[in-house]
């Protein structure tokens, strides 16, 4: 549905984004994820037509977003950083108003105002001016924009920042609710939400794709070895427990990391693709060693996105 | 056309519903009253004279004694007051963001820009209508001549919407208010005194300067001459800053 092909642009002479390409589904909800400066802002902002592309083209329901602005601009719902919204005004004036200028006919503007109201839990503030109303809601209000004409793609920069984590949650599900049967595209730094949230995740780095896949792929592909925490209780040959997992075929390294009220936590690093749980379990067992805990750690998108940001950098 | 109409009224809701509409139509009104008390006053002190003085050779008449120069002191009153107008109009909304989100809405900027400037001119159009209360006075005590006095109001709606228009561009220059504030009141007032240069220059500069000047063209207007040749000055010239404000939407677009 969407299709982007080598999009690149400059502000003066530094280079925001470079040669981005990649596909969208329809339906499918997308993160791009990345430190600040890496371009997810500007990319959205081409995509919305705010900004023409220095080079490159990108299609939206095979729209150019050049050449047919106006066609991809009545089908998709922009929601930009930081919520701009017109504080003097009120929120059912202002979904009217945005709805008249997204171009909903004249007698269904109170019924999608209605549905945008509804999807979005403004009832209670509904006559309210926009200026008075707290972060949270005021950021349901620039979701509620940009839902009005019932748009086919929504494009959310930042949807969460600057939230409590009590609205963090909110917005997360409305957004999942939304993402069921639109296409989304969101942008954050805080990679638990893209984990919860994206189907698929693109990662950006000053400009440049890094990566793309769903999240449980590149989990996947990423993981560079495995690590299995073991809690045993230190019945004072501590050294001889850790020779015993270090014996275990696979283990590349193992570390006592904390110690306490007669027990000891080792951090053992393995060779990816395989459970070490089992054998761990039945070699301390049979060496009389008593096994207090077990557990494998998956690796967190941090990792992931950390470890893909630091090589580029080396 | 119904996209042109949401922003428009908009526009003009944020004037009345803020106190920036009351606040620059009142105090126009008070320097404005000011001005046509004193000048009336004056008239009156003068007309006595000539009853008592018989050699009395001066040409009385209300338009001349009091319209005309009521009017030109309206003129300066807006040269100050309608850029506090105008330098919302698009800086306001570039530094609030909000620019970035109508952008992206499936809306022409002619659209834009028309009902930006449209909403200032009706502003502008209420509290030129309120000064009608001062040739209405007159018409109730004396009997003035009404053509001039309308001709005069066409012109000073007609500078008016020159001076909106040079705002409307500057406010679309900047996301600063200030910046867009200063720069339409330097401008204006470049427009509305430029004439004064012409009897320095030589003669074919000295016709262009004169015939770029404000007061120049407002002069006829107020004498209730309605002449072409002036309407077209002053549409011409808020035609070329609307096209000016367009050009510099674009191209902030391109720019950024």
């Amino acid at each position: 549905m969407i299709q982007v092909e080598n999009l690149s642009k400059f502000y003066g002479s530094v280079q925001a984004v470079s040669g981005l390409s990649f596909e969208v589904k329809k339906g499918e909800v997308l993160g791009f994820l990345g430190p600040n400066g890496a371009g997810k802002t500007t990319t959205m902002k081409m995509l919305t037509c705010y900004l023409p592309p220095s080079s490159g083209r990108a299609t939206i329901f095979g729209f150019d977003i050049m050449k047919d602005s106006m066609e991809v601009r009545k089908r998709t719902g922009y929601l930009p950083e930081k919520s701009p919204l017109y504080t003097d005004m009120r929120v059912g004036e202002y979904l009217a108003f945005v709805a008249r200028l997204r171009g909903v006919p004249g007698d269904r503007i109170s019924s999608s105002v209605e549905m945008s109201v509804e999807a979005c839990g403004l009832g209670s503030v509904f006559v309210k001016s926009i200026g008075h109303l707290s972060k949270g809601f005021q950021q349901r209000v620039g979701i509620a924009q940009a839902i009005i004409h019932d748009p086919e793609l929504l494009i959310l920069d930042e949807p969460t920042i600057g939230l409590d984590p009590k609205q963090i949650i909110d917005i997360r599900r409305l957004i999942t609710n939304l993402g069921r049967d639109r296409t989304v595209i969101l942008s954050s730094h805080i990679l638990p939400e893209v984990n919860q949230v994206c189907g698929r995740v693109i990662i950006l780095d000053r400009g440049r794709l890094v990566a793309v896949d769903t999240p449980d792929n590149l989990r996947e592909k990423l993981r560079k070895f495995q690590v299995t925490f073991v809690v045993a209780a230190s019945s004072g040959g501590g050294a001889s427990t850790q020779d015993i997992l270090g014996g275990i075929g696979g283990v590349t390294g193992v570390r006592e990391t904390a110690r306490e009220k007669g027990a000891s936590t080792y951090r053992i690093e393995s060779v990816p693709d395989r459970d070490l749980r089992n054998e761990i379990a039945v070699r301390l067992v049979s060496a009389g060693v008593p096994l207090l805990e077990l557990r494998s750690e998956e690796m967190s998108l941090e990792d992931i996105f950390i470890q893909l940001v630091t090589e580029e950098k080396n | 056309m119904r996209k042109f109409l949401a922003i428009y009224s908009r526009e003009l809701r944020y004037y009345f519903r803020s106190i920036t509409a009351y606040a620059v139509i009142s105090i126009f009104l008070v320097l404005s009253g000011y001005f046509f008390f004193s000048i009336f006053r004056f008239y009156n002190i003068l007309s006595l004279q000539a009853i008592k003085n018989n050699d009395f050779s001066g040409n009385l008449n209300l338009v001349d004694g009091v319209m005309r120069p009521v009017m030109g002191n309206i003129s300066v009153i807006l040269l100050i007051l309608l850029p506090l107008l105008t330098m919302r109009l698009i800086a306001e909304e570039k530094k609030q963001g909000t620019f970035e989100l109508l952008l992206t809405f499936p809306v022409s900027d002619p659209a834009v820009v028309a009902g930006k400037y449209l909403s200032a001119l009706t502003v502008y159009a209420v509290m030129l209508a309120a000064t009608l209360l001062y040739p209405v006075l007159l018409m109730v005590f004396a009997d003035p001549e009404i053509p001039p006095v309308l001709s005069g109001y066409l012109g000073l709606f007609l500078m008016g919407a020159s001076f909106i228009a040079i705002g409307t561009f500057f406010s679309s220059l900047t996301s600063n208010q200030m910046i867009a504030g200063v720069s339409t009141f330097g401008v204006s007032l470049l427009f509305l005194i430029i004439g004064w240069a012409a009897p320095l220059a030589g003669p074919v500069m000295s016709a262009v300067l004169s015939e770029l000047s404000f007061l120049v063209h407002f002069e006829s207007f107020s004498k209730g001459v309605i002449d072409t040749k002036d309407i077209t000055y002053y549409l011409l010239l808020t035609g070329f800053f609307i096209f000016l404000t367009l050009r510099s939407l674009e191209s902030a677009r391109w720019r950024s």
